[in-house]
């Protein structure tokens, strides 16, 4: 059976804890460790599930693979370019934190004023459609002159 | 029957272009296309009366069960004969109705009678659906106009809401009926119609959306509304055509269904009532449209008893019926449009003499009225005696109380059609005579047309029978006796004493008076227009009480209900159905356990740090752990990449971190916000690594990646990972870097482009408006102060002199200059050895950046742009492009795309050379790596470094 052992699950969910709890905070620069964090979780989760240690699949010409010597390589191969990814994200992240620490001298995520107003739309405006008018005085159609 | 369908559409698309031209022509050249219809239904018209059917398929999508199925057979054809029929009379009667908008509204009513001809053709329950939602559409386009005033766009409103939703029902209903029988294809349902398990509830939420099209009490009200549309509208989709769509349904069901309860009960009680309120209801109303649309609502009603029933008498009452009130009922809304349009108004109270003016009109209305009243020789009597026949002879449950709601039902029909005449026509006592003018011949002639046509059809009743009793022979004969037979005499029976008894509702319309004092004293019915708009205004509130608890503005309060949901809902299946966890290993190796803790403790301390260089350091420590645990799972190449990316991205980061404040913003933070996040964390963490286990443990069959073991040898390759990303899985990759390429241009976009403009470097970072200006001064000083006295002589990086004195480091710039060539070679090696290997593109593209990288931290940005004289947008773009061109030159040579070939190449002195063309697509992702890397240091750490000389420092 190739299920995960405990120390690595206790590692994911480790990782995934600290990120979590990271990117929950709105500084934009610890939500990007958290980011970072969460990322080397997942890959990590992407590999171990993959099954337990073996070698590497790096198969000689001519031999006729066992695939129970070899480590599976397609969790390898989804892993390896989802770091690749993650640092492309993280960068964009980071760039994002730059950039609101460039227009607002800090780099914390704000609460959207314009979800408020939404929310308070029905003391703005009046939201209920006016009443029916009277049943028995509907307008006239078109051919009225 | 899909070319009449397009027929329809594509002419109504070119009507509203045809109107600038032709005028009120336009009008003929639109009748001529349902007349196309009915002449082709009638040329099938042999063999389709004979219990024959004429069908055309044509596969849309077979495997979600959608198929443009159409079937022509006795029902559908007496319904095209009613869509195609009424549709030129109403057609040529709006030429005269319409002033304005002509283009709009004759395409409208086309394209209405395109997709009403469709529904009743159509042989798939998806088609079929598909067509009852645009004739709601049609019909809400129709009654809002155009430019005309809220009264209309809210009657257009409701009648789309109440159709469309019970439309939606209806389609829940249908995909149940659909599952239950395994086809979709209306006709094989009918031929073996499925039984038990969901399909007592299909029928009633198929019943559901009948009865709301059809304006079936509780959800009729909107068709009394509607009545603000024009009156040919109202003649066409509101009595002949559209509200006729629940009654096909109903009629189209039954002979498979009838039998399966509560389909009988709810038809018979729902129906009758339906009859009798709103005939009720019309001996109440004024307006004259008003009085004809309960009239509607209550035939409707009678329709869908007797069709529903299934009976052979009762169908055939109900087919009878069907094609009674198509014909009377548009016409008697055609002379209400006309006597409207002469007198200019329709409120029963204020005509007056108007039958003695217009003697024509009259005699129109009086034929019409009289089939309506059921009075023989009209073809509505022929049904009104057949349906007497059905309820009194045929055996089913209730059939003694239907009996008497039909004849009271019948009664107060004579009432309302004596009270429309008289309305419409008759002198009152009081009221000034309107003195209308004669309208045109044309104008009255297709209400003439129709109205002749339910004389012609009760006379020839032979004619009328074999029309509807292909439909009604669905069901089987039952009792004694020879089938029943419409015809105008069958002797003195009971059915005709009912006949007889039901012109008391004249005497009824007498006593209108006293009739209107009774009725104030009894109990109103529930109001369903008031239910209606509570529930319209309820839906809006509870929007608006939904939006403000919801959309609270803050993204982590966001990310938590996110969060919260994914541990609450699979976390609670997890708890619920996971396995016993046996059998799981503590740790494969024990060198798992030191690095756990490295890990562990690395993360949680980059939680705790205060410091935004310090929090960086830890969670790069974190991913040279995490490498190392890659090493020991057997993923040398993983492991490789990690370790790389984590050094570009720590340097990457200490580059922008070296403009921003060194410690974290601090936060007010409440102990209680911190304690509910620390406890989403532990949970969203727990529950990964227990789904982690409990998946990992389900596992059973043989990974794909079997395969790909075993065939690696036909990459001309041994590093299976390395094949599965330039070869077996190389769109993937191919898609990857090109996500890479466009994060890349969206950081130099984000860092670059200040408000509009791009801006140089170094005004963004030092001489920002907010940029850390207290600093850049001084900066500048200590600069000239260390030209003088610090600055190296020798040259070892060709660029590095364009740095002031006090950041250079001879020993560094010797090592870089050492270093650079053997990285680069590096990099090229692992490039090439990828195939057999640890290593590829990725790695080595990375490699490559990193030398880059030195020079940047060493020489500075000048050296850097001696090192790499091209730039970086063109490396990765070239990358991008070998990467695309080696995956797609295949096709050309009839390959499919990203078909790699081995070939071998003899080179003096080395020999042979084996290498595969998947190998310049390997040559595409480095390139666009660096590429990639080279832009991003271009962007985050192009500016001049306005702080002391962290960049050196910070890299190592």
């Amino acid at each position: 059976m190739k299920t995960l052992d405990l120390t690595m699950a206790l590692v994911v969910g480790g990782l995934f804890s600290t990120g979590v709890y990271l990117l929950l905070q709105r500084s934009l620069m610890r939500a990007l460790l958290g980011f970072i964090l969460l990322g080397h979780g997942a890959n990590l989760l992407l590999l171990v599930v993959g099954g337990p240690p073996a070698a590497p699949p790096i198969v000689a010409g001519g031999e006729s693979p066992d695939p129970r010597v070899y480590a599976d390589p397609l969790p390898q191969a989804m892993a390896l370019t989802a770091i690749v990814i993650t640092f492309g994200v993280t960068t964009f992240l980071l760039a994002l934190a730059y950039r609101s620490w460039l227009l607002s001298g800090h780099d914390e995520t704000q609460d959207d004023v314009e979800d408020r107003r939404i929310g308070t739309a029905a003391e703005r405006a009046d939201v209920e459609p006016a009443p029916a008018a009277r049943p028995d005085t509907p307008e006239r159609g078109e051919g009225d002159r | 029957m899909l070319g009449l369908v397009v027929l329809h559409l594509g002419c109504a698309a070119a009507l509203p272009v045809l109107t600038r031209w032709l005028g009120r022509a336009v009008w003929a050249v639109a009748a001529v296309v349902p007349l196309a219809a009915l002449g082709w239904a009638f040329a099938q018209a042999g063999p389709v009366l004979d219990g024959g059917a004429v069908t055309e398929r044509l596969a849309w999508a077979p495997a979600l069960g959608l198929e443009l199925a159409f079937r022509l057979d006795g029902l559908g054809l007496l319904m095209v004969a009613v869509v195609g029929g009424v549709g030129v009379a109403v057609l040529a009667y709006s030429a005269y109705y319409f002033r304005r908008d002509t283009g709009r509204e004759a395409g409208l009513l086309l394209a209405f009678a395109g997709v009403m001809f469709g529904l009743v053709v159509a042989d798939n329950l998806f088609l079929l659906y598909l067509f009852w939602e645009l004739t709601s559409v049609a019909s809400f386009l129709l009654i809002a106009g155009r430019g005309r005033g809220p009264e209309h766009r809210r009657a257009a409103e409701q009648a789309l809401l109440v159709t469309v939703a019970g439309g939606l029902v209806m389609l829940l209903g249908f995909v149940m009926l659909g599952q239950a029988a395994g086809t979709y294809t209306l006709s094989e349902i009918l031929a073996d119609p499925p039984r038990g398990g969901l399909v007592p509830a299909a029928l009633v939420l198929v019943l559901v959306g009948a009865f709301a099209k059809s304006a079936q009490y509780p959800l009729h009200n909107w068709l009394p509304a509607a009545m603000v549309a024009p009156t040919p509208v109202s003649a066409y989709l509101h009595a002949a055509a559209m509200v006729k769509a629940g009654v096909y349904l109903v009629a189209r069901l039954a002979p498979g269904f009838a039998e399966v309860a509560p389909w009988r009960e709810l038809v018979l009680v729902v129906g009758l009532f339906t009859m009798v309120a709103g005939a009720w209801q019309a001996l109440k109303e004024t307006d004259l449209k008003r009085l004809l649309a309960y009239g509607t609502i209550s035939e409707l009603g009678l329709l869908i008893a007797l069709l529903g029933v299934g009976t052979r008498t009762a169908a055939l009452a109900g087919v009878l019926t069907l094609l009674a009130h198509a014909l009377f009922k548009s016409a008697l809304f055609m002379v209400v449009g006309i006597v409207d349009h002469q007198c200019g108004t329709r409120d029963l109270r204020e005509l007056s003499r108007v039958g003695a003016a217009l003697p024509g009109l009259l005699t129109v209305a009086l034929l019409a009225a009289a089939s309506m009243a059921k009075l023989p020789p009209f073809v509505g009597f022929l049904g009104e005696d057949a349906g007497f026949e059905a309820f009194l002879h045929d055996a089913f449950a209730g059939h003694g109380w239907a009996l008497a709601a039909l004849t009271a039902g019948s009664l107060l029909t004579v009432a309302y059609t004596a009270r429309a005449v008289w309305g419409a026509f008759a002198g009152k006592p009081g009221v000034a005579a309107n003195g209308p003018q004669r309208p045109a011949a044309g104008f009255v002639a297709p209400a003439a047309a129709l109205a002749g046509l339910g004389l012609a059809t009760g006379l020839a009743y032979p004619a009328t029978a074999a029309l509807t009793t292909a439909y009604a022979d669905l069901y089987p004969h039952s009792g004694g006796g020879t089938p029943y037979e419409p015809a105008l005499w069958h002797g003195l029976t009971p059915a005709l004493g009912l006949s007889a008894l039901t012109l008391l509702g004249l005497a009824v319309h007498a006593a209108r008076d006293r009739l209107a004092a009774v009725s104030a004293r009894l109990p109103r019915l529930p109001d369903g227009e008031r239910a209606y708009r509570a529930a319209l205004v309820g839906l809006f509130q509870g929007a608006v009480w939904v939006t403000r608890r919801t959309q609270v503005g803050s993204l982590p309060l966001y990310l938590t209900v996110v969060l919260v949901t994914v541990v609450a809902l699979p976390g609670a299946a997890l708890l619920l159905a996971a396995p016993p966890l046996d059998g799981v290993p503590v740790w494969w190796t024990p060198l798992e356990v030191p690095l756990a803790v490295v890990v562990l403790t690395a993360a949680v301390a980059a939680t705790l740090m205060r410091s935004r260089l310090t929090a960086v350091l830890v969670t790069g420590a974190v991913g040279y752990a995490v490498a190392a645990l890659f090493v020991l799972h057997g993923a040398p190449d993983l492991a490789l990449t990690q370790f790389l990316v984590e050094s570009l991205t720590l340097v990457i980061i200490v580059l922008v971190l070296r403009r921003m404040p060194t410690r974290f913003t601090p936060a007010e933070q409440a102990p209680r916000a911190r304690r509910l996040r620390a406890a989403v964390a532990l949970a969203v963490g727990g529950f990964v690594a227990a789904f982690a286990v409990v998946a990992s443990q389900a596992r059973r069959g043989e990974g794909v990646s079997v395969e790909y073991l075993r065939r690696v040898g036909e990459t001309g390759g041994e590093n299976v990972v390395n094949a599965i990303i330039v070869d077996f899985r190389a769109l993937d990759t191919l898609g990857e870097i090109s996500v890479l390429l466009v994060t890349s241009i969206g950081v130099a976009s984000l860092v670059r482009v200040w408000r509009g403009a791009v801006a140089e470097p170094a005004s963004a970072a030092g001489a920002g408006p907010r940029g850390p200006g207290p600093r850049a001064a001084p900066q500048r000083g200590e600069e000239t102060r260390a030209v003088s006295w610090d600055a190296p002589h020798e040259r070892w990086l060709p660029g590095a002199g364009d740095r002031a004195g006090t950041e250079r480091s001879v020993l560094m710039e010797v090592v870089a200059r050492l270093l650079f060539p053997s990285v680069v070679v590096l990099s090229l090696f692992l490039l090439f050895s990828g195939h057999y290997r640890p290593g590829g593109g990725f790695a080595g593209g990375l490699v490559a950046a990193l030398a880059f990288v030195l020079r940047f931290l060493v020489g500075g940005r000048a050296d850097l742009g001696l090192a790499a004289p091209v730039d970086p947008a063109v490396v990765a773009g070239a990358g991008l492009t070998l990467a695309t061109v080696t995956g797609t030159l295949p096709l050309a040579f009839g390959s499919p795309a990203l078909t790699s070939t081995p070939w071998e190449v003899h080179v003096p002195l080395v020999g042979a050379v084996h290498a595969t063309t998947s190998l310049f697509f390997d040559i595409g992702v480095y390139l666009l790596v660096v590429g990639v890397v080279l832009k991003l240091l271009a962007a985050s750490g192009g500016a001049r470094v306005p702080a002391r000389p962290a960049s050196g420092r910070g890299g190592r």
